[in-house]
C-alpha cells in the first residue's frame, strides 16, 4: 500500500476528482447557503438602487472562464431586470460578446417585457485593454458610437441622453483576469466615485480583496460567492424558485464540497506517505 | 548601432510619456503611444502568421515525429482564417438588406460563429477545467508538512477549503453562542479579509516598485538584454 | 404653490369688496380648489438660480470652462411633479449680443463643465431653471470666464514627488555602482537554480523549454523574462543544451530571437544558435496552453522556465512538466499565479524578486545599484505606512480619550488621504 501511494499514477487522483465532481451532478446535491457579509453588499448594492437606475454591466471574460463566472453574470442580469434597472452591457475581451449574448438571451427568454434599446443594450466589445474605460467615463460616445448591431446611440432611448459612465448609478464588473475589476476600479469607479461590485474567479479574489470596501462596494469570489448570492436572489424573488436556471452556482456547489473533501483527504494521505517515508528513511 | 537607435527611441519615449502624464498638453500622448504599438503588433501578427505556416509545412514535409499535429495546426488555422475573412455563412442585417458583407463576420449563425460555439468555446472550457485536476495533484505532491512554516500553510489551506463549502457554514450551529467565529466559513473569511489582505498588499506594493526600477533600467539602458546583439 | 396663493388671495379681496354674487363666490372657491387639485397647472415658472460662477478648468490644455450655482429654491426631488426638471446652460463669448445653448443637466445638478471652449476667449454664460410651469428668469455670470492653459498638473503634484524620489534613488545608486564601490546582494536560490536546471539538462542530453508568459512585449514582466532568457541562453550555448522558446506573442519571438542570438554570439557558439527552436503559436491563452503542454509531454525537456505574465495557464504548464520529471523554475509578478507556481515548480521568483532577476544574473555593478535604489523606495513605503498607522492609530485613541493632539492627527489623517494617498497623488 505504501509503495503504491509513494509511487501514485496521477491518473488515480484524476478519475478521483473526476467522481468528486460528477456524482454530486448526477445526483443533483444542493445545499442552503449562509451569505456572508461581503455578498450581502453586493446583493444590497443592487437592490437598494431606486427602480429603474442605470446599471453598466461590464462582463470581461471568455468561454474559458465561463463555467466559474456564468452563475454569477446571470445572477446580476436577472436582479437588474427584477429591479427594473436599465441594463449597458459591454465587454473589454475580444472572446466577451457571446457571453453578452447569452445574457442578453436570458432577459429576452425570461423576461420578454424588457425592450431592447429601453431597458437593455448591448455595446459589445471595445478593443485596447483598459484606454475604452478611460474613455467612455469621461465621453462615451468618443470610444462607443453604436451598439453591437450599428444602431446609434442617439437612437435608442436609453441611451440617447448618457453622456458619460459617471452617469451610471452602478458598476457590475465580472472579470476573469485583464482587463477586469482592477482597471475599472482603477479608471471608473475610484476616480469618479461610481459605486462599484464585482465578481471575478476564484485565483482573481485574493488580489482584489484590497480594493474593498472603500474601492468596491463588494465582491463575489468564484461559486461559493455565486451560490451565496443565488440564494439571496431567490430569497428575495420566490418567484426565481420556479426557474431551475436560477440555481447554477447552488447546482455546483455539490461538487465543490466532495472535491474539496478529495483534496483535504489527498493532502493527509501525501502527508501520511511523506511521514512514513521519513520513519522509514526513504526521504 | 542596432542597439544604440533602439535604445534611444526606447528612452526618449519612456521620458516624455512618464513627463506627458504631468504635462496637460501631451496627457493623450500615451494613448497614442499605445495605438501605434497596437498598429505594430497588428503587423507582427503576418510574422507570426508566416512563420506558424513555414515551421508546421517543414515539419510536414519532414515527416518529423508529431507531423499529424502541425497537419491539425495547419488545417485549423487556415480554415478559421478563410472563413472569417471571407465571412462564410453571414446573411444581411436589417440595416442593409442587400449587401451581406456589411454585416459582422462572427454574427450568429455564419460559419466562424459556429467554429467559435461548438469548436472553440468547448475546447477552450475544457483546457480550463483541467486546472481542477491539476489542483489536486499538485495538492497530493507539494503541500507536505515539512516544517513549521509549512504546516501554517496547510493548516491555512484546509481551513480555506472547508470554509468555502457547505460544510464550513455548518459549524456555527454546534458551536456554542459567542463561538461562532470558530466556523470555518468565519475564520475563511477574516483569513481572507486580514493575512491574505495585508500579504497582497506587500507583494503588490514590492511589485509596484519592481516595475519601476526595471523600467527606468530599460529607459536609462542600464538593461540592454532585450534589444539582442549589438553587432549590425 | 405662489400661483395658488395669489388666487386665494384674489378669491379672498373678491368676497370683500362684496361686488361678488353668491354664484360668483361659489365659481371662486370652485376655480381655486381645481388649481390647488392640479399642481401642473398650479405651478408657476421656478425661482431662478443663484451664486453662479464661470471659471477656468484646473489643470486643463484651456479648453474646458467650469460652470456652478446654487440651486433655485424650487428645486425638490420629492415633488410631484418636480418644479425643476432640468437646467440649461447657455453661453455667448464677451461682446457678442446673444446666447446659445450649451448644454442641459438634471434637477439638482449645481455644476456643468464645458469641454467646447477656445483658449484665451473670453465667456459669459446664463443658467435658466426650467420646470413644467416654465423658465426661470435667466442669471448672467457678472464675471467672464476664459479657459487658460496649464503647464503642470498640480493634481498629480504628490505623484510626481514620489516619481522624481524613486528616480532619483535609482539613478544615484547607479552612478554610485558605476563609481566601483561594491554592492552587496542576498542570494536567491531562485536564479541560482537556474545554472543547475541547464546543467542537468545538458548532462540528460533533453531540452531547455523557456515560456516568456503570454503577454506582448509592452508588458514589463515580458521585459524582464526577456532578460532571463538572455541567462539561459548563455548557458545552453556554453553546455552546448538544446533550447527551446515558444511565444504567445509575435513580437515577442522576434524580441526572444535577437535576445537568444546575441548571447550565443557573445558565447563564441553562433553555429550553435538555432533560429526554428524560437517560435510563434498563438496570441490565444488556452491554445497556447494545450500546444505548450503537448510540446512538453512529447519532448520531456529536462529543465522549464516560466518568466513572464501568467494566468489560468501557470498550473497547466507546470504540473504537466512535473509529470515528466523536469526541474522548473518560475518568475512572475502576478500575485494570483504565485501560489501555483509555488506549489508546482522547483523554484519560483515571487515578485520583486523576478524584477531582480536580470540584475542578479548579469552580475554588474551598474543593474546592482537599480536594486538599491528599488530598496530605497521600499524604505519610503514603509515609512510612509509605518507613520500613516502610526498617526490614525493616534487620532482614534484620541478621540476616544483625552489624550493631546487629536485634532491634530485627524487634521495629518485627512491630508495624507487626500493627497498622498488620494486624487492629488497616487489614484489615477
Amino acid at each position: 500500500m505504501y509503495q503504491f501511494l509513494k509511487t501514485l499514477d496521477r491518473r488515480w487522483i484524476f478519475l478521483l476528482i473526476l467522481l468528486a465532481v460528477a456524482i454530486p451532478i448526477y445526483w443533483g446535491w444542493q445545499f442552503p447557503e449562509r451569505p456572508s457579509p461581503m455578498v450581502r453588499s453586493v446583493f444590497e448594492a443592487i437592490e437598494n438602487l431606486p427602480d429603474g437606475s442605470h446599471v453598466w454591466m461590464a462582463y470581461d471574460y471568455d468561454p474559458g472562464a465561463q463555467g466559474e463566472l456564468h452563475p454569477m453574470a446571470f445572477a446580476f442580469t436577472r436582479q437588474c431586470a427584477l429591479k427594473h434597472h436599465k441594463m449597458y452591457f459591454m465587454t473589454l475581451w475580444p472572446q466577451g460578446p457571446p457571453m453578452i449574448q447569452e445574457n442578453i438571451d436570458l432577459l429576452k427568454r425570461e423576461f420578454p417585457d424588457l425592450t431592447y434599446g429601453e431597458d437593455y443594450v448591448n455595446l459589445g466589445y471595445r478593443p485596447g485593454y483598459e484606454g475604452p474605460i478611460k474613455l467612455a467615463v469621461t465621453d462615451l460616445r468618443s470610444t462607443i458610437a453604436a451598439d453591437v448591431d450599428g444602431t446609434s446611440l442617439d437612437d435608442m432611448p436609453m441611451t440617447a441622453d448618457v453622456k458619460n459612465i459617471q452617469e451610471m448609478d452602478l458598476i457590475i464588473n465580472t472579470s476573469a483576469g485583464y482587463p477586469g475589476t482592477k482597471e475599472w476600479v482603477l479608471y471608473a469607479s475610484t476616480p469618479y466615485n461610481i459605486p462599484t461590485v464585482a465578481g471575478c474567479t476564484g485565483v482573481q479574489s485574493p488580489y482584489l480583496y484590497p480594493y474593498v470596501p472603500r474601492q468596491l462596494n463588494g465582491l463575489l469570489g468564484a461559486i461559493k460567492g455565486a451560490a451565496e448570492y443565488e440564494f439571496l436572489l431567490l430569497e428575495a424573488y420566490p418567484e426565481l424558485r420556479e426557474n431551475p436556471n436560477a440555481r447554477e452556482a447552488l447546482r455546483r456547489m455539490g461538487p465543490q464540497l466532495l472535491a474539496h473533501l478529495v483534496i483535504i483527504a489527498l493532502i493527509i494521505v501525501g502527508n501520511i506517505v511523506y511521514f512514513v517515508g521519513r520513519s522509514r528513511g526513504d526521504m | 548601432m542596432k542597439r544604440t537607435v533602439p535604445m534611444i527611441i526606447a528612452a526618449t519615449t519612456g521620458f516624455v510619456l512618464i513627463m506627458s502624464h504631468f504635462i496637460p498638453l501631451s496627457e493623450e500622448w500615451g494613448s497614442k503611444a499605445m495605438q501605434w504599438f497596437n498598429v505594430l503588433a497588428a503587423i507582427a501578427f503576418v510574422l507570426g502568421g508566416s512563420n506558424l505556416m513555414r515551421m508546421n509545412l517543414q515539419k510536414i514535409s519532414d515527416r518529423r515525429p508529431g507531423w499529424g499535429y502541425a497537419a491539425v495546426t495547419l488545417i485549423a488555422f487556415l480554415v478559421t482564417l478563410s472563413v472569417g475573412l471571407l465571412k462564410v455563412g453571414v446573411q444581411p442585417t436589417s440595416s442593409f438588406p442587400t449587401n451581406a458583407w456589411a454585416a459582422p463576420y462572427n454574427q450568429e449563425g455564419s460559419s466562424l460563429w459556429w467554429l467559435y460555439e461548438y469548436l472553440y468555446k468547448p475546447l477552450a472550457s475544457t483546457m480550463f477545467a483541467l486546472l481542477a485536476f491539476f489542483i489536486a495533484s499538485a495538492a497530493f505532491r507539494a503541500f507536505r508538512a515539512k516544517n513549521p512554516e509549512a504546516i501554517a500553510l496547510l493548516s491555512t489551506a484546509f481551513i480555506v477549503l472547508m470554509g468555502r463549502t457547505y460544510v464550513g457554514g455548518l459549524m456555527r450551529d454546534i458551536l456554542p453562542r459567542g463561538m461562532e467565529w470558530l466556523s470555518f466559513d468565519s475564520m475563511t473569511n477574516y483569513i481572507m479579509g486580514v493575512f491574505n489582505l495585508a500579504g497582497m498588499r506587500a507583494i503588490t506594493i514590492g511589485i509596484a516598485l519592481g516595475v519601476a526600477s526595471t523600467s527606468l533600467k530599460v529607459l536609462l539602458g542600464v538593461d540592454r538584454s532585450y534589444l539582442g546583439s549589438g553587432d549590425d | 404653490m405662489d400661483r395658488s396663493f395669489d388666487i386665494l388671495h384674489f378669491a379672498f379681496l373678491s368676497f370683500q369688496s362684496s361686488v361678488v354674487t353668491r354664484v360668483n363666490v361659489a365659481f371662486g372657491v370652485a376655480l381655486v380648489s381645481m388649481l390647488m387639485c392640479h399642481p401642473v397647472l398650479a405651478q408657476s415658472s421656478p425661482q431662478s438660480v443663484t451664486d453662479l460662477v464661470a471659471k477656468d478648468h484646473p489643470n486643463d490644455v484651456g479648453t474646458t470652462l467650469d460652470v456652478s450655482w446654487s440651486l433655485s429654491p424650487d428645486d425638490d426631488p420629492d415633488a410631484d411633479p418636480p418644479a425643476v426638471s432640468t437646467y440649461h446652460i447657455l453661453r455667448k463669448r464677451e461682446g457678442d449680443a446673444e446666447f446659445t445653448k450649451v448644454g442641459e443637466v438634471p434637477l439638482q445638478s449645481t455644476s456643468f463643465t464645458d469641454k467646447n471652449v477656445e483658449r484665451k476667449q473670453a465667456y459669459l454664460y446664463q443658467v435658466v431653471a426650467v420646470g413644467p410651469g416654465g423658465e426661470s428668469a435667466a442669471v448672467t455670470t457678472t464675471e467672464a470666464a476664459t479657459p487658460v492653459m496649464e503647464w503642470f498638473r498640480t493634481d498629480r503634484g504628490w505623484l510626481a514627488v514620489f516619481v522624481l524620489l524613486i528616480c532619483t534613488a535609482v539613478t544615484t545608486f547607479i552612478v554610485i555602482a558605476k563609481s566601483g564601490r561594491e554592492l552587496y546582494i542576498r542570494n536567491i536560490p531562485g536564479l541560482e537554480a537556474v545554472d543547475e536546471a541547464v546543467g542537468r539538462a545538458t548532462e540528460m542530453g533533453r531540452a531547455c523549454l523557456f515560456v516568456p508568459g503570454i503577454q506582448d512585449i509592452n508588458d514589463i514582466q515580458t521585459v524582464a523574462g526577456i532578460t532571463v532568457l538572455s541567462r539561459v541562453a548563455s548557458l545552453t550555448a556554453e553546455y552546448g543544451a538544446r533550447l527551446e522558446v515558444p511565444t504567445a506573442r509575435s513580437l515577442v519571438m522576434t524580441t526572444a530571437r535577437e535576445t537568444v542570438e546575441a548571447s550565443y554570439l557573445a558565447e563564441g557558439r553562433p553555429d550553435a544558435y538555432r533560429k526554428d527552436d524560437i517560435y510563434y503559436l498563438t496570441d490565444e491563452q488556452f491554445g497556447y496552453a494545450a500546444a505548450v503542454t503537448g510540446t512538453i509531454t512529447r519532448e520531456k525537456p529536462a529543465a522549464c522556465f516560466y518568466m513572464g505574465t501568467f494566468y489560468a495557464e501557470s498550473l497547466l504548464l507546470a504540473e504537466t512538466a512535473n509529470g515528466v520529471g523536469a526541474i522548473q523554475v518560475a518568475g512572475t509578478a502576478e500575485p494570483a499565479q504565485l501560489p501555483f507556481f509555488v506549489a508546482a515548480c522547483d523554484y519560483t521568483l515571487i515578485g520583486e524578486e523576478f524584477f531582480a532577476a536580470s540584475a542578479y544574473l548579469s552580475g554588474e555593478p551598474i543593474q546592482l545599484g537599480s536594486l538599491r535604489g528599488q530598496d530605497v523606495g521600499k524604505l519610503l513605503v514603509a515609512a510612509l505606512v509605518l507613520i500613516g498607522c502610526g498617526v490614525a492609530t493616534w487620532g482614534s485613541v484620541a478621540a476616544n480619550t483625552e489624550l493631546v493632539g487629536g485634532e491634530m492627527a485627524a487634521s495629518l489623517m485627512s491630508f495624507l488621504q487626500d493627497n498622498v494617498l488620494g486624487s492629488k497623488g497616487f489614484l489615477p
